[in-house]
């Protein structure tokens, strides 16, 4: 039996799961709309690939990746494209994003789907392959997965950690899907393993969860695998990427690095399956089980096309008369979903909320300082000074504290006896340090455009200065040249005196801008050369890293630092993104 | 339903209901106090009650604070109890009034309310009135007096001469005072032999009071409310230089057991050093504090002018609290090992 590891913290709510496990898996019926966001992934928007009043086939592709970290986006059935428009997004913002809104014909026609062989086939091209087929993390935080299936160069791949934990109260379509389709899963997994070539692959699987541990177990050794199913203690956020890699390896992900820096990398279910489908089948992940519980006559899970209208979607489970509302995801990391906002790669799960259910929180009251958020913290972070310095905007102390480190799982919040929103601080700090961030760089690049505009405005004076000295040199010598013959013809003579007091005049002139122009250029090298550069000085290795970098950005045709053309900082603090690929609890 | 902000599930956890075990927790002790003075120590928690009460509301008034959430929320009550059972038993009314008032208004409001004082209101109390009112704080009812309880409820109200017969010392101005005295021809076994002033192990009576509220403090410990490291220092460190000096010269200084079961060492280790607003907040710095607070105290109350030390020692611990809680940050998940 695998050693266990603990990770600090974290809490138990009441799990709330047995209502929706009552019933398998069922297909969602057709809805009459689909309205398919194009940005589904934590990547970049992909392009639209089609038009208004084009004909789309199941499957087919109607958003291509715009970038190596994005994904693309398919049409859940067959049908026309009615526009291609804003639409309220899954978001708790409520804010529109650009989608393509899809009226099904009801034949539910596939394109050309052609399975392959992915053994056959280059790493590289399988990685294009799910990229393309819009496979990403189903977890929650819908991370680009062909971005993750790359081991680093220079850490051996110890660990595949596969994510069946699934700790968050409410959610079931993780333990469904592993109860009935854990072949597929695990055919999945195959795939990740062949791409990575871990040492090992663990599956986590939170012990409440015995049907799922168990069907896993029988798939494992049915294929003949070596994976290793393994149950874990339930215990709220056991299924965060970073608690599941520490429980399986002992190994501990700070949010500076990568799981691949430290040999591991990791995978929900629901990802593997699909990964499967995708390539097994040559079906692109148009669909996904939802769990649809709360405060509905009939919770269960359901298969259900992507796009499909969260309306069309609740009807299905029934909602009782006194719902008020409904999450998307769980209740600890979930946010209201917007009515008319359709369902994404990202819905796990949707919960219709009641004043029962969800009775209102108490007011909240002022912080006393007594722990028990340090004590529930998963990062064994301090959020009560994180409070305390977002409270008093005093950012650069948050960072200190570590806040880039929180992952928003809510722990704190749940036990807070003072009712502090925690985390929507939380979320206010980090977001406000990005804007900050941004604008810095912003600020930075204006700067050093100027610097360059002043330089080569200098540098440009300098040149006709030098250009007009020459000019007026020369001039003045073939004067002079002019000059002396006749001089020495006519002694004295008067009438060349004008021309020479002409000539004098302009050639001290030039020779007088040109000595100023090279001033100016001497003091700027001084000022150059003054200035530290954070390039100076540096070890063998970090020289090599540089070079690296180079090379690969050379590659992938973006300019080297250094160019004043606002190339992304890569020094500059974790971006938005780069916290959050990992799949959520 | 509030949408605005997840988690949407919550521990039934509140302020109030933390208050609440605290003062839960003090009844053990509180039930030895009546057994051993008598049920006069109802009438000060009564008063003191009522004075935290209405100061708290008058002061939320002032500070336009919604009355209802902060007067339930039991801080004051707190404050008000762990008063009424620092100061002497058969003190005046208005002593304790004074007490209370400082605590809450000056000691708790004026520096922002719940959550915001620095120093623990409880023991500022007991500060300012040692200092201002050192005679009538330090006058202890002898034991097996046999007053009645309408008797000491005119003591109390005022209506009765404090007659000085009526108050001992406690059993730490006993030792104190005697070794004083003495000028080295008492030593203290021979002290503690007398059965008037002490009992099994520390002041007569007394020591089953600190009994009581060890018990409440270990239930507190056992529901999570306070954690083991500021009872754990504050003891360690008192039984540490008690220990030392008892070892050293065992007829000049009592020994470690005497000094914890003595004086307000019991409540300080599981009331006072625990106190989450005024203490720190680190493991190690919760430590650190209780530790220094326990050495800090017995310094005081040995060799000091106060025949207590726990209030001037947590006091000042007060102060050192950001130092010590800057300078003791647990690693994060991830970063351990690293600098």
């Amino acid at each position: 039996m695998l050693q266990l590891f603990k990770f600090r913290g974290g809490v138990k709510p009441q799990t709330n799961k047995t209502p929706s496990l009552g019933e398998p898996i069922a297909v969602a019926p057709l809805p009459t709309r689909l309205i398919v966001p194009l940005h589904q992934s934590i990547g970049g928007t992909p392009d639209p690939l089609i038009a208004p009043g084009d004909r789309v086939l199941k499957g087919q592709r109607i958003g291509g990746a715009d970038g190596w970290i994005s994904s693309a986006v398919h049409a859940p059935t067959s049908g026309t494209v009615l526009a291609v428009e804003e639409h309220v997004a899954a978001h708790p913002s409520g804010l529109p994003t650009l989608s393509v809104i899809i009226e099904p014909d009801g034949r539910d026609e596939w394109i050309a789907r052609t399975p392959v062989d992915y053994r056959s086939l280059a790493p590289e091209s399988v990685r294009e392959m799910l990229r393309d087929a819009g496979v990403v993390g189903l977890g929650g935080a819908v991370f680009p997965s062909h971005a993750k299936l790359t081991a680093s160069k220079t850490v051996p791949m110890e660990e595949l950690v596969i994510n069946g934990a699934e700790c968050e109260p409410f959610i079931t379509c993780d333990d469904l899907l592993m109860r009935e389709r854990a072949d597929e899963v695990v055919r999945g997994i195959g795939i990740f393993r062949d791409l990575l070539r871990p040492q090992r692959v663990l599956i986590g699987i939170e012990d409440n969860k015995p049907e799922a541990v168990a069907a896993m177990k029988t798939a494992v050794q049915a294929l003949g695998e070596n994976f290793e199913v393994i149950a874990v203690p339930t215990r709220y956020p056991a299924g965060g990427a970073k608690q599941l890699i520490r429980v399986l390896t002992g190994k501990e992900v700070p949010a500076a690095k990568r799981s691949t820096d430290l040999g591991v990398q990791c995978f929900n279910v629901a990802t593997a399956y699909t990964a499967w489908r995708a390539i097994a089948h040559g079906e692109p992940v148009i669909s996904r089980i939802v769990t649809l519980t709360g405060n509905v006559e009939r919770p269960r899970n359901w298969e259900v096309l992507i796009g499909t209208p969260l309306a069309e979607f609740v009807a299905l489970g029934q909602p009782k008369p006194d719902t008020n509302g409904y999450l998307m995801g769980g209740p600890m990391m979930g946010f209201e979903m917007p009515s008319d906002a359709p369902l994404v790669k990202a819905t796990n799960c949707i919960i219709a909320g009641s004043p029962t259910l969800f009775p209102p929180k108490a007011p909240e009251m002022p912080c006393i300082r007594c722990g028990e958020c340090a004590k529930a913290c998963p990062h064994e972070l301090q959020p009560f000074e994180l409070y305390w310095f977002a409270r008093a905007k005093n950012f650069g102390k948050t960072q200190e504290y570590h806040i880039f480190d929180c992952i928003e799982c809510g722990c704190c919040s749940y036990v807070c006896p003072s009712r502090i929103p925690l985390v929507q601080y939380f979320r206010f700090a980090k977001s406000e340090i990005w804007a900050r961030e941004r604008e810095k760089k912003a600020a930075d690049t204006a700067k050093t455009r100027f610097e360059f505009r002043n330089f080569r405005e200098e540098r440009e004076k300098a040149e006709k200065a030098e250009r007009l000295a020459k000019a007026a040199a020369a001039k003045a010598a073939e004067k002079k040249a002019e000059a002396k013959p006749a001089a020495e013809a006519a002694a004295g003579a008067l009438a060349d005196a004008p021309a020479a007091q002409a000539a004098a005049p302009t050639d001290a002139e030039a020779a007088k801008k040109a000595a100023i122009a090279a001033a100016m250029e001497r003091a700027r090298q001084q000022r150059e050369a003054a200035q530290p550069k954070n390039t100076e000085a540096l070890t063998p290795v970090q020289q090599r890293d540089i070079a690296e970098v180079d090379a690969r950005r050379r590659q992938a045709g973006i300019e080297t630092p250094g160019e004043p053309s606002g190339t992304a900082d890569a020094n500059a603090p974790a971006a938005p993104a780069a916290g959050s690929e990992e799949a959520r609890p | 339903m509030d949408f605005t902000t997840p988690p949407y599930l919550l521990k039934n956890a509140s302020v109030q209901r933390v208050m609440l075990q605290v003062l839960l927790a003090l009844l053990p002790g509180i039930a030895a106090y009546v057994w051993l003075i008598g049920p006069i120590i109802f009438v000060q928690l009564a008063i003191a009650s009522l004075a935290a009460l209405a100061a708290e509301a008058l002061m939320l008034k002032l500070r336009d604070k919604p009355l209802g959430l902060f007067l339930g929320d039991g801080s004051a009550l707190v404050t008000a109890w762990l008063i009424a059972l620092t100061f002497p038993p058969m003190a005046p009314w208005w002593l304790l009034v004074v007490g209370v008032l400082f605590a809450i208004v000056v000691a708790k409001h004026l520096y922002g309310g719940l959550g915001q004082n620095p120093f623990n209101p409880a023991m500022v109390a007991f500060a300012v009135c040692i200092v201002s009112f050192p005679a009538l704080m330090s006058q202890w009812p002898a034991l097996g007096l046999g007053l009645s309880f309408n008797q000491q409820l005119d003591i109390v109200a005022g209506l009765a001469p404090r007659v000085d017969a009526l108050t001992g010392a406690t059993p730490l101005d006993a030792i104190k005072t005697a070794l004083k005295l003495g000028e080295g021809s008492i030593d203290v076994p021979s002290l503690l032999a007398n059965q008037n002033i002490f009992g099994n192990f520390a002041g007569r009576g007394w020591e089953w009071v600190a009994a009581g509220y060890l018990l409440g403090g270990l239930w507190l410990w056992k529901r999570g409310i306070v954690g083991w490291q500021a009872p754990a220092g504050f003891i360690a460190g008192l039984v540490l230089i008690a220990g030392a000096l008892w070892l050293w010269n065992p007829a000049q200084f009592a020994n470690p057991l005497f000094h914890l079961f003595s004086g307000g060492a019991m409540l300080g280790a599981f009331f006072i050093v625990t106190d989450p607003v005024s203490g720190c907040t680190t493991p190690k710095g919760k430590f650190i504090f209780g530790l220094a607070a326990g050495l800090l105290a017995y310094l005081i109350r040995v060799f000091g002018g106060y025949p207590d030390g726990v209030a001037f020692a947590v006091l000042l611990l007060n102060i050192c609290v950001p130092l010590i809680d800057m300078y003791t940050q647990p690693p994060i998940f991830g970063m351990k090992g690293e600098k």
